[in-house]
């Protein structure tokens, strides 16, 4: 396999040839912040959290799509790349209904820990309040659209790793929403094998136990790494 | 020296973040050594007062009592705080947003949901008239300073309280900024 090297934040590091620029900066011990992307998922570049700026060009590449190459310079720290995300965020808050302090996810989600990251102390977005549904039509979970952020995870892993493809995204822009099967009630999905592992997968309290109360929703995510590891390196925590 | 003349005002909130402030027990002593605190849920003033130097204002703008009354709070004071998620995101108290008008919140509320006497409130010498949507405080008047948390823990706002003799409150950064 070729080796190339870049120089990441001014840091020279060398990586596969091949790699993403994320797979490339997390070699390196370089975190570069993401939302919708899950190690042992395939790429999705939905969220854009980990734009990163390249040297020569103009735009914003997604690190977790964008492949490395020989002596390109990278940067993901500067104050436009921090400004673009926390405006991000800000967006994700004002399209959805995230009152975090009355979420079943509050304390353990990914969207609240980014608005920290971010140093979001408000939204300057107005408020959409869209009316959303709430399908707990399933025997042991619930899928809240009001905390959904459209990260894909559940739809990627239930495609890449459970194999049985019950979610999909249909409609579109604000009307966008995940689906279970033929956009039926989740319980009614006969895809759905309830293997759970949207639930483990999901990064905000969208997807849920059914029981949980607030502040109770622990993704576990450590299941799902190690199905990933079984998956991809055929070892199996015993 | 002077001591800083302070207001605390509670509109569509759990008064939580109050509780909160409360929560800052002994240490309100020392606070009163550096300022005043001169219009508040907690004493005894029905008037905002004309000239205020911190404001810290809990809950969102849910009615038109609010709405008149933040407009004075801008102009009576030299700073004013969204404290705590209500005033700064609607929280809570925004979640009826999702009807996008105060009457079918209303009907929902008052006339099909209710067992009795069904019929909305409307004597409006006892209640505002709700606004048709929950404004964060921020959306209808300028805001110099935002403490999130539901509610923002008595040790931030004891943080901040205790840096602004020196002018400029403390700017929280990380962890320190968390909603819910």
């Amino acid at each position: 396999m070729s080796v190339v090297t870049l120089t990441i934040n001014q840091q020279m590091i060398t990586a596969n040839a091949g790699d993403t620029i994320l797979q490339a900066a997390k070699d390196a011990g370089i975190k570069i912040p993401t939302l919708c992307y899950l190690d042992g998922l395939s790429a999705h570049g939905g969220c854009r959290i980990c734009l990163v700026e390249i040297a020569g060009s103009t735009k914003l590449q997604p690190a977790c799509f964008m492949k490395v190459a020989e002596g390109m310079q990278i940067n993901t720290e500067t104050h436009k790349l921090k400004e673009y995300r926390k405006m991000i965020v800000e967006l994700l808050f004002a399209e959805g209904n995230h009152t975090c302090s009355i979420c079943v996810a509050n304390n353990h989600c990914e969207l609240q820990a980014m608005a920290m990251a971010v140093e979001m102390d408000h939204d300057r977005f107005d408020y959409i309040h869209p009316p959303k549904e709430i399908d707990i039509s399933h025997q042991r979970f619930g899928i809240d659209h009001n905390r959904c952020i459209l990260c894909t995870r559940c739809v990627r892993v239930c495609d890449e790793i459970e194999g049985a493809h019950t979610w999909d995204v249909a409609g579109r822009g604000g009307l966008a929403k995940v689906i279970a099967d033929l956009d039926q009630p989740w319980g009614e999905a006969d895809s759905c094998t309830s293997c759970g592992k949207c639930f483990m997968a999901c990064p905000t309290g969208a997807i849920f136990q059914k029981g949980d109360s607030v502040a109770q929703t622990e993704h576990p995510r450590n299941k799902l790494e190690s199905l990933v590891m079984a998956k991809d390196k055929k070892q199996w925590h015993v | 020296m002077a001591r800083l003349k302070l207001a605390t005002l509670w509109l569509g909130g759990c008064s939580g973040c109050h509780m909160s402030f409360l929560d800052l027990d002994e240490w309100l002593l020392e606070l009163t050594t550096f300022a005043e605190i001169v219009y508040s849920p907690l004493i005894d003033t029905k008037k905002f007062p004309d000239q205020v130097d911190v404001t810290l204002v809990e809950g969102a703008v849910a009615n038109e009592d609010h709405f008149h009354l933040i407009q004075q709070v801008r102009k009576n004071s030299k700073l004013v705080a969204s404290f705590g998620d209500c005033a700064i995101s609607g929280n809570v108290t925004a979640v009826r947003n999702r009807f996008q008008e105060a009457l079918p919140l209303l009907q929902r509320s008052y006339i099909e949901l209710a067992d009795v006497q069904k019929g909305i409130p409307n004597d409006r010498s006892v209640v505002p008239a709700l606004l048709d949507r929950v404004r964060p405080l921020h959306s209808l008047i300028s805001v110099d300073y935002f403490l999130p948390g539901c509610p923002p823990t008595a040790k931030h706002i004891r943080m901040v309280l205790e840096s602004l003799p020196s002018g400029k409150p403390l700017s929280l950064h990380g962890n320190q900024l968390k909603f819910g």
